[in-house]
């Protein structure tokens, strides 16, 4: 079976962190926001393991990066969320463009 | 190995056990705030002690924690600061009902950074990075019924976590050029290909975020304004500190061979942010945003600094930051007191400020004049030490750019000095009665804005300590 070269592994690592950017940039909803920085995330730990695989299999420093890297984005999420709740509690809504009252 | 453990991981283990200790008395029974806020104190003050003993250079972890003396010494510049911080949060904190959380936070972050700035690691670096930023982010919520508080948080968090994984692209193909993560491995193999350049712009992005340079500034003035006065101090300069130490770090020893690609950058992000945050900083009315955009136009003069990559660079980074500290931590000393006593923030609210509280007066102009760079106090000196290290590579125009903002930021400076001392107010704030243990804060920056500022010796230490290109 033929393998995947590697060029089109990072083209959907780069496709999917630029979804994500996109994402972040035109939502509104707070948790879709979330759900868009997962994302850019998740398209650094697909580089981290490709690169790992393809380049530099002995060791597993990349593996290694990916685990942590995970386990971050879930304490951030954790935080994240809790800051959304308070915030839904104050502004009734979760939608950023209700909270703009500080501005320039 | 064992002994070097204790003795290279001192402070953090100090700090680690003070945050087990704030754990267990939370779980206990009740206690009064003074005593607990009197033990952190107390603790900050021993870990600050720990810092002037034993300074042993030496890695630990196959060198993904390394430390010397230039570390130890950052180190204590940010227990410093946090322990100001600290003290000056004492009247907002008297009768809070979780002084404990706020503290487990505030601490927790500061171990982030410690580990951050001794890290000699990527992958180190950056769960350093996410240690001192996550808490951050839950603390500047810790108004939780203020709107403002919430929102701030919601904006700090969104942007640190979008600078974050920009970062970590960068990080990504950094690790897919070179094969290590390890920082003496990696310099030697940074060669400036095109995938490099492009991972070190992500990765400088990243920071950028983090110490508000001008395109990725517009978080700044937001969450400072929304933020606890304690947390905009902690966000304003312990945070940028650390980060800029670690940014000087590995610029200097990592990518130092592709110095002439960065020193470029550096000056055009220097220039700009410092106008912008001097353009932004004359129209602010509110205190804490005005401290924001003048932090910004700080910054600004510290990438001019730092642009030199010289031991003259390092070391004015070094001094600069530590009269900052002095400085900012005065100035927002003054703000929290009157903020916590009586709600008001707005410059215009300090219109006749002099009349009823002279020496809060005189210790904000101090800071003020610090900040602008008049010549007795210190801040006039780490302002020329940034200029003439980055003079130092004979590229005058941005100095002399620099010099000129340095004029307008006069103005905006002055300006709350001359609504304190001359303008006329029919309500002014009342006579304030300061905690004891504030006075103390505020007397602690003020003489070290002076000191620092006369006694050349500080200065030819910090020089004895730093590294070069």
């Amino acid at each position: 079976m033929q393998e995947i070269p590697l060029t089109q592994i990072l083209f959907v690592s780069t496709a999917l962190f630029f979804i994500g950017m996109y994402g972040l940039f035109t939502r509104r909803n707070l948790i879709t926001l979330l759900m868009s920085i997962e994302l850019m995330l998740n398209s650094v730990n697909i580089n981290f393991v490709a690169f790992n695989k393809y380049l530099f299999p002995d060791n597993l420093d990349g593996l290694f990066f990916t685990l942590f890297i995970i386990t971050i984005a879930a304490a951030e999420a954790a935080v994240a969320i809790a800051i959304i709740i308070n915030l839904y509690r104050s502004h009734n809504s979760i939608d950023v463009d209700d909270a703009t009252e500080m501005k320039y | 190995m064992i002994e070097n453990l204790f003795i290279h991981l001192r402070q953090e283990l100090a700090l680690t056990l003070l945050i087990f200790l704030l754990l267990f008395i939370k779980l206990g029974k009740d206690r009064s705030n003074e005593s607990i806020m009197n033990l952190i104190n107390f603790g900050l003050l021993l870990n600050l002690g720990l810092g002037f003993c034993c300074h042993e250079a030496g890695d630990l972890f196959n060198g993904m924690f390394t430390t010397n003396t230039l570390i130890v010494f950052e180190k204590d510049l940010l227990n410093l600061g946090i322990l100001i911080i600290s003290m000056q949060s004492y009247a907002w904190l008297k009768n809070h009902k979780q002084v404990i959380e706020f503290y487990l936070l505030l601490l927790t972050s500061l171990l982030g950074m410690f580990f951050m700035i001794s890290s000699g690691n990527l992958l180190m670096f950056y769960l350093g990075l996410e240690m001192s930023t996550i808490p951050l982010a839950a603390a500047a919520n810790f108004d939780l019924t203020k709107r403002k508080s919430s929102e701030a948080a919601m904006k700090l968090i969104l942007s640190s976590a979008f600078s974050s994984s920009i970062l970590l692209l960068g990080i990504s193909f950094l690790y897919g050029s070179s094969g290590t993560l390890t920082f003496s491995i990696l310099s030697a193999h940074i060669n400036g290909n095109p995938l490099q350049l492009f991972a070190f712009i992500l990765f400088f992005s990243g920071f950028a975020f983090k110490i508000s340079a001008v395109p990725f500034h517009l978080w700044t003035a937001d969450v400072y304004e929304g933020s606890p006065v304690a947390v905009t101090s902690f966000l304003s300069v312990i945070s940028k500190g650390a980060v800029l130490f670690t940014l000087v770090n590995l610029l200097y020893k990592v990518f130092t061979p592709i110095a002439n690609t960065w020193y470029l950058l550096l000056v055009i992000l220097a220039a700009a942010t410092i106008l912008i945050g001097n353009l932004f900083a004359l129209r602010q009315d509110n205190f804490k945003r005005f401290l924001a955009f003048s932090s910004i136009a700080q910054v600004g003069f510290i990438l001019v600094g730092i642009s030199a990559s010289s031991q003259a660079g390092a070391a004015s980074l070094l001094y600069f930051i530590l009269i900052y500290i002095f400085s900012n931590l005065a100035a927002f000393g003054v703000v929290s007191t009157v903020s916590a006593l009586t709600g008001k923030e707005n410059i215009s609210d300090f219109k006749g400020f002099y009349k009823t509280n002279p020496i809060l007066s005189w210790v904000l102009t101090i800071a003020l004049f610090s900040l602008a760079g008049v010549p007795p106090t210190a801040g006039f000196f780490g302002k020329l030490f940034l200029m003439m290290a980055g003079a130092a590579k004979g590229n005058y125009g941005i100095i002399i750019f620099a010099a000129l903002n340095m004029v307008i930021s006069f103005y905006y400076y002055l300006r709350i000095v001359k609504a304190m001392f001359m303008d006329e107010n029919e309500s002014p704030i009342q006579q304030l009665a300061i905690p004891a243990i504030s006075k103390l804060a505020m007397f602690i920056c003020v003489a070290g804005i002076i000191v620092t500022g006369i006694a050349s010796v500080v200065y030819d230490y910090i020089y004895s300590i730093s590294i070069g290109l």
